[in-house]
């Protein structure tokens, strides 16, 4: 793979802002102690399972945390507050129904099988459920997936420190990618967890403070809004769902079906029950009562992340000098690149100068890196995970002893960082980030939702319609991203609109690739010989007696708490609507 | 890593040995110990430069004079201490 640099890029020397002593402390304090806990845990991750599933021994709590932080990379911080400058409050769509529903759905339906199948990993599970051809195609896809979006961490975050800081982008990304490296080598899924709860806690102590901060200064919430609407000439950006009646009345250019069900029902609930980087966190659980209960603990903390990722972007877009001209004027990153300005991306390290001095700007700027890592550690350790259970321990070696597994998973490590690299060189030319994530979601996720759902639900699914579903939904995937991108016009029959916006194509691609593997699935399955019952049980719903999970009172039943989680998402989305 | 809660099953029985005949056994830090650790840590320096901001190095920054850094800082180190305290290694 060819890999293209800016050298625009390496050599470009203006920025932000420079870090005092403070901040600098701040900043080193961070990586001397994520060192220090990958040395830690290192003497107790000697067997594959202590390796790659953490001993399966955390609670509940830490699960759900490491469960959200996983997701708290690039595209959380960076990406969606510049998204939500963009586009408004439309972007915590991608936060609440573009998560939430499809967290609880994982905690309460299907954690029991992924749990009680003892799996290693979703492919793991496929294997057990449609054998090697549909397990290779899923491990194989994703090991490429998570790699690429390592890169894609990696190079945001190479980015917010040339933008702020003026920081060379090289050494920016071999930093941040050889610490990553060290730590999830030494300690594996143990190490990249324990991090990640750890980033979790600093991402809100380093962040808090721009949307406080924000809102004072903009005189509150309504205040805010109302600036909002001076500032862009309506009311559209403030509303959650009486904008999406048609295509043109929102600025984000979408539908109301597109978001509820391209993007709830298909890319969320694919990217949250069967992405394995989030999946691995909760595999990790210590029973199947924590199991179930650390994605609702996850839904209910995805819940408050708007409120400083979304949050600033708003402020950004409302804030106007005492003249009454904006403060900021953000363009696209391929605007930026050509006339020097901001782009989008640049809103939340220009709301963190803007508020924050020394010390607290440290804390922010840690922050940051803090999420960046700790994407890039979710990515790597779910690559190291399949590649050693699911693509060599499954096709090139499967008979070598734990201790070659374990010794395998820590160089897998190794050398898909330096692979991450590499795309992070190449990412560089991509006009946007957002849309790179996005067509990679849709590509593999939204067909292998469609596989896994059908092959959790329903026995009469054979292993040939699992394997030709999930070829054919990505295939058909990939196929509609080459036909818009080659021809633009052809975007108004995937989204069924001449008025859709490329954000509408990502969502409409979603739902169609998840169609097409769902029928082809269904098809192929229904002229194909049967699987025999015995040979689902403990992988299908009806075939498989559900163990109790030892809850005793209503207070530990997940199904209340996701009901209370539910009721919350209910009435912030009526709040806003 | 300690996770479990002592006498809680647990699948490699680093918890099940009698803790009687491993009297200096190490104790496993918590995760949240090292979350106490660097709350207080960060609280602490925000609470010093905050200090040092009162008397005469106020940031150019919008809303400082609110003293951000100082309350910031006390929020943290309040944070951090009592996660220290509470999940701080004992000996057995």
């Amino acid at each position: 793979m060819p890999v293209v640099v800016n050298p625009a890029l390496i050599l470009f020397e203006t920025h932000l802002t420079t870090l005092a002593p403070t901040d600098i402390l701040i900043l080193a304090l961070y990586f001397v102690l994520v060192i220090f806990i990958g040395f830690y845990v290192k003497g107790s991750t000697n067997t594959s399972e202590e390796f790659f599933l953490a001993g399966r021994e955390m609670s509940a709590w830490i699960a759900g945390l490491s469960f959200v932080s996983a997701n708290l990379g690039s595209l959380e911080l960076m990406g969606w507050a510049g998204a939500a400058y963009q586009y408004g409050i439309l972007a915590t769509h991608w936060y609440w129904i573009g998560a939430i529903p499809a967290m609880l759905f994982l905690g309460i339906v299907m954690m029991p099988f992924y749990y009680i199948s003892k799996t290693h990993s979703v492919p793991g599970y496929l294997h057990l459920r449609f054998g090697e051809g549909t397990r290779a195609l899923s491990a194989v896809s994703f090991a490429l997936m998570t790699i690429l979006m390592s890169g894609v961490n990696m190079y945001a975050m190479a980015v917010v420190m040339q933008t702020v800081l003026g920081w060379n982008i090289t050494f920016s990304i071999w930093v941040g990618a050889g610490t990553v490296a060290l730590y999830v080598m030494l300690g594996g899924l143990r190490s990249a967890i324990i991090n990640e709860v750890l980033q979790f806690v600093l991402i809100w102590a380093g962040a808090a403070m721009v949307p406080i901060l924000g809102l004072m200064e903009a005189h509150g919430w309504n205040n805010l809004k109302a600036q909002i609407a001076t500032n862009v000439g309506n009311a559209n950006y403030t509303h959650l769902w009486s904008t999406l009646g048609h295509f043109k009345d929102n600025p984000m250019g979408v539908h109301w079906t597109g978001i509820v069900f391209g993007l709830s029902c298909v890319i969320s609930f694919g990217y949250w029950t069967t992405d394995f980087l989030v999946v691995q966190r909760v595999l990790s659980a210590n029973n199947l009562r924590a199991a179930r209960m650390a994605p609702v603990i996850g839904a209910a903390f995805k819940m408050a992340v708007p409120l400083i990722v979304i949050l600033p972007g708003l402020i950004a877009l409302g804030l106007h000098n005492a003249d009454g001209s904006v403060v900021y004027h953000l363009v696209p990153a391929s605007v930026a690149k050509g006339t020097g300005q901001h782009s989008y991306d640049d809103v939340l390290p220009l709301l963190l100068i803007r508020y924050c001095g020394p010390g607290l700007l440290g804390l922010g700027i840690t922050a940051l890196v803090a999420g960046f890592m700790s994407g890039m550690a979710g990515n790597v350790s779910a690559f190291s995970t399949v590649w050693t259970y699911d693509i060599y321990g499954a096709f090139f070696n499967k008979k070598a002893s734990d201790q070659h597994y374990v010794s395998m998973g820590r160089w897998s490590t190794v050398v898909g960082m330096l692979i991450s690299i590499g795309t992070a060189y190449l990412v560089m030319n991509a006009d946007s980030i957002m849309d790179y994530v996005q067509a990679l979601f849709s590509f593999f996720i939204a067909p292998l939702f469609g596989t896994v759902i059908l092959g959790m639900l329903w026995k009469r699914t054979t292993k040939a319609g699992g394997f030709w579903g999930l070829l054919a939904g990505t295939v058909a995937s990939i196929g509609m991203f080459a036909w818009v991108h080659a021809d633009a016009s052809a975007l108004r029959y995937i989204a069924m609109s001449p008025d859709a916006q490329p954000m509408a194509e990502n969502l409409y691609r979603a739902l169609w690739s998840w169609l097409i593997c769902v029928g082809v699935t269904i098809a192929v399955s229904l002229v194909t010989k049967p699987t025999p019952i015995e040979a689902l049980t403990g992988l299908v719903y009806g075939a498989t007696a559900l163990p109790d999970d030892g809850a005793t009172s209503l207070w530990q039943k997940p199904t209340f708490w996701a009901a209370v989680v539910l009721v919350v998402f209910l009435i912030v989305n009526i709040a806003l609507f | 890593m300690s996770k479990n809660k002592p006498g809680r099953d647990d699948r490699r029985g680093i918890h099940a040995v009698d803790p009687q005949s491993y009297p200096k056994q190490r104790q496993e830090l918590s995760l949240w110990f090292f979350c106490g650790i660097l709350l207080l840590s960060y609280g602490l320096i925000l609470i010093v430069h905050g200090i040092y901001e009162r008397f005469g190095h106020q940031p150019a920054t919008v809303l400082a004079a609110l003293h951000p850094t100082l309350w910031w800082g006390i929020l943290l180190a309040a944070g951090g201490a009592f996660y220290t305290l509470r999940f701080r290694p004992r000996s057995r």
